[in-house]
């Protein structure tokens, strides 16, 4: 059978059941009599606790790294704070168990914390409550699972994989992880991803379903969970192992490096993200920057509009954790298939072709105010650069960059800190911009082709409609032609030229993409390594002699089949 | 008693980081520090109560200190408060 959750962590891992269980840690309340012997055994808890969590840091630096030991590291500064111990011991004075004691100052801090508002202290709530599980365990003598002693090949099934957990997970004895709970971005998946184990997270009452030394085959990548494998599904897998490691090996050999191709032309390789913390995993597989930041997230699943500070915080965020490099947030680009219920925007006949992206947003100049307002402050902690989509004509642009204008006029009012240098670009998408792209490239500081949206809008096809969906590829000598011409325009003013549609990942594509000149690559994280690599097969001179035999061709088949057979 | 007034400068207040350090100095003095934040009082050497307070940027706070070395320690502290707690 096969079971499907998050594909959190690739890779394939074969191997036997271990569940590991969080310690039932439920205890009575009671009122204690000597209070001298229930503070020696709070102290003898806390010291135990001390001690414990120092060893599984020093294991933790030595197999995974410093930042993630740091996780445990603060555990001890936190609990070895002496007025936190001093509150503690007070209410154990006055006849309050340890349990009680230790359980009640940690929510109250805890609580505390999360009220501040902000951010990075929130989010320090959840490791005083990690504190408050580990020495609770200790007066309970109830440590979790040796995980340090599981057998090889291993896969261990958790409602949640903790940071303490992880310490004890040696590498090459570990097969994969399979939890109940978390999403891509969860400290469980960031862990996994981090040691490299395949992880498959989210598989719902994975604890109740899988068995203890039952033989599974977790597919990290898939998001998918083999029980009762057969011989042949084994072999499969075996081999997919084995593919795996040749391409991550492979793959490895372009960390670090400089995105160039054979004879050294650089380019620019980003990552597009669809949330603010999404660009740690952007970062983690060596993207340059960010090249897509979609912001309706922010918007969608809300019952409420995004204030300006939400949004604030949301893109200050991305800016910081990509410590200076730039960061391309595209303004709200919502109706054709995006729906806002927020907004209560109202149906159309032809929403891909009616009131959507930049013209609904210069139409509700309240929510785009308090969006562009928010994107400027943010500009203050990195390099953040706004790109507008949808663009049809000039007026568009400039509308928005007035906009901008009379904003930087009130911060400066205000005393509050932007980049007055922000660049402002945008996504062409449309066949109007790519038309038009010597003029827009006039007033745009960068552009950046959006190949799903140019492709639908040049070919007249949905391609979520099966009967057109035969139209619907960027391989058509009309959307190539396009393509070329917005490359083109834009080197000639001198302006960045970027692409964020899927297109830019394709491996046979990629040559036309350096041949045309284009600047900057925005592709998903995953995919940043293997652009990288296709980037570094080609010539200059190569890509233009294929480039040059390509765009004389008249069908998309003949196109896709000519780029097919010069593939490197 | 060492007493002097100092603003919060940087973006991020008292999280995690500036908050250890800020304990580790206070540890390195003969003097009891307290952080006056309008009518709470908030014991010096206490990294969680400090990140509890949750004291914002451009907040003006007090600096008290007692003991043998009250001059150095407040002083010491008042400094690296200003010069925004290396963020």
């Amino acid at each position: 059978m096969i079971l499907n959750g998050t594909a959190a962590s690739p890779g394939i891992g074969i191997g036997r059941v271990a569940l590991v269980e969080e310690p039932d840690l439920s205890y009575t309340s009671r009122t204690v009599e000597d209070t001298a012997a229930e503070t020696e055994r709070f102290n003898a808890a806390i010291a135990a606790y001390v001690d414990y969590t120092n060893a599984q840091a020093d294991t933790m630096r030595e197999q995974v790294g410093e930042k993630e030991a740091e996780i445990l590291t603060g555990h001890v500064v936190m609990i070895s704070d002496p007025f936190m111990q001093g509150e503690m011991t007070k209410l154990i004075d006055g006849g309050t168990c340890a349990e009680d004691a230790v359980v009640q100052i940690c929510e109250m801090f805890a609580t505390m914390f999360e009220a501040t508002g902000d951010e990075l202290t929130m989010q320090r709530a959840t490791d005083v409550r990690d504190v408050k599980t580990g020495v609770l365990a200790e007066l309970l003598n109830k440590r979790p699972v040796d995980i340090g002693a599981l057998p090889q090949d291993t896969i261990i099934v958790t409602h949640d994989l903790t940071p303490s957990m992880t310490a004890g997970i040696r590498p090459g004895v570990i097969a994969a992880v399979v939890t109940e709970t978390g999403g891509l971005t969860s400290h469980s998946a960031i862990l996994a991803r981090a040691m490299e184990l395949p992880a498959v997270l989210s598989l719902p009452n994975a604890c109740a379903i899988l068995k203890q030394g039952d033989l599974l085959i977790v597919n990290g990548t898939a998001g998918a969970v083999t029980t009762e494998p057969t011989d042949e599904e084994l072999a499969l897998a075996r081999n997919a192992q084995a593919a795996y490691a040749a391409e991550k090996a492979e793959l490895a050999k372009f960390v670090g490096c400089r995105s160039v191709t054979a004879d050294g032309h650089q380019i620019e390789l980003f990552a597009n993200i669809g949330k603010p913390e999404d660009a740690t995993g952007a970062m983690e597989r060596d993207a340059e920057g960010i090249g897509l930041f979609r912001t309706e997230f922010l918007f969608m699943d809300k019952p409420t509009v995004p204030t300006e500070d939400e949004q604030f915080e949301a893109y200050k965020k991305a800016a910081i954790i990509c410590k200076g490099k730039p960061v391309i947030i595209r303004t709200l680009d919502i109706g054709g298939d995006k729906d806002v219920p927020s907004l209560g925007m109202e149906p159309e006949e032809n929403p891909f072709l009616g009131f959507r992206a930049v013209r609904y947003c210069l139409a509700r100049e309240d929510l785009y105010r308090t969006q562009l307002r928010a994107l400027l402050r943010a500009s203050a902690f990195g390099d953040i650069r706004i790109m507008v989509p949808l663009v049809t004509c000039i007026d568009e642009l400039t509308a928005v960059k007035d906009l901008l204008a009379r904003y930087m006029l009130e911060f400066k009012q205000e005393g509050i800190a932007y980049n007055p240098d922000i660049q402002v670009g945008i996504m062409v998408e449309t066949p109007a911009a790519a038309i038009m792209a010597d003029a827009l490239a006039e007033e745009a500081d960068f552009f950046s082709i959006g190949t799903n949206d140019l492709t639908g809008y040049t070919m007249c096809a949905d391609r979520g409609n099966e009967k057109v969906r035969y139209l619907y590829s960027t391989y058509n000598p009309a959307v190539l032609r396009s393509i070329k011409r917005v490359i083109e325009e834009g080197n000639k003013a001198g302006i960045m030229v970027g692409m964020c549609g899927e297109a830019a990942a394709d491996p046979l594509l990629i040559p036309l993409w350096i041949s045309f000149g284009l600047g900057e690559y925005s592709v998903s994280a995953t995919s940043v390594l293997a652009t990288r690599k296709q980037v570094s097969l080609w010539t200059k001179a190569e890509a233009d002699e294929l480039a040059e035999k390509v765009m004389q061709l008249k069908t998309a088949a003949e196109i896709h089949d000519a780029l097919q057979a010069a593939k490197k | 008693m060492f007493s002097e007034k100092v603003t919060l400068v940087n973006p991020q207040g008292f999280h995690m980081r500036p908050a250890s350090l800020l304990v580790g100095m206070v540890g390195k003095y003969d003097a009891t520090v307290t952080i006056v934040n309008g009518d709470k009082e908030i014991p010096g050497n206490s990294l969680m109560a400090i990140m509890a307070a949750g004291i914002k940027c451009g907040t003006e706070i007090e600096i008290r200190a007692e003991g043998a070395q009250e001059a150095e320690a407040g002083k010491a502290v008042v400094d690296f408060i200003a010069a925004g707690m290396g963020d």
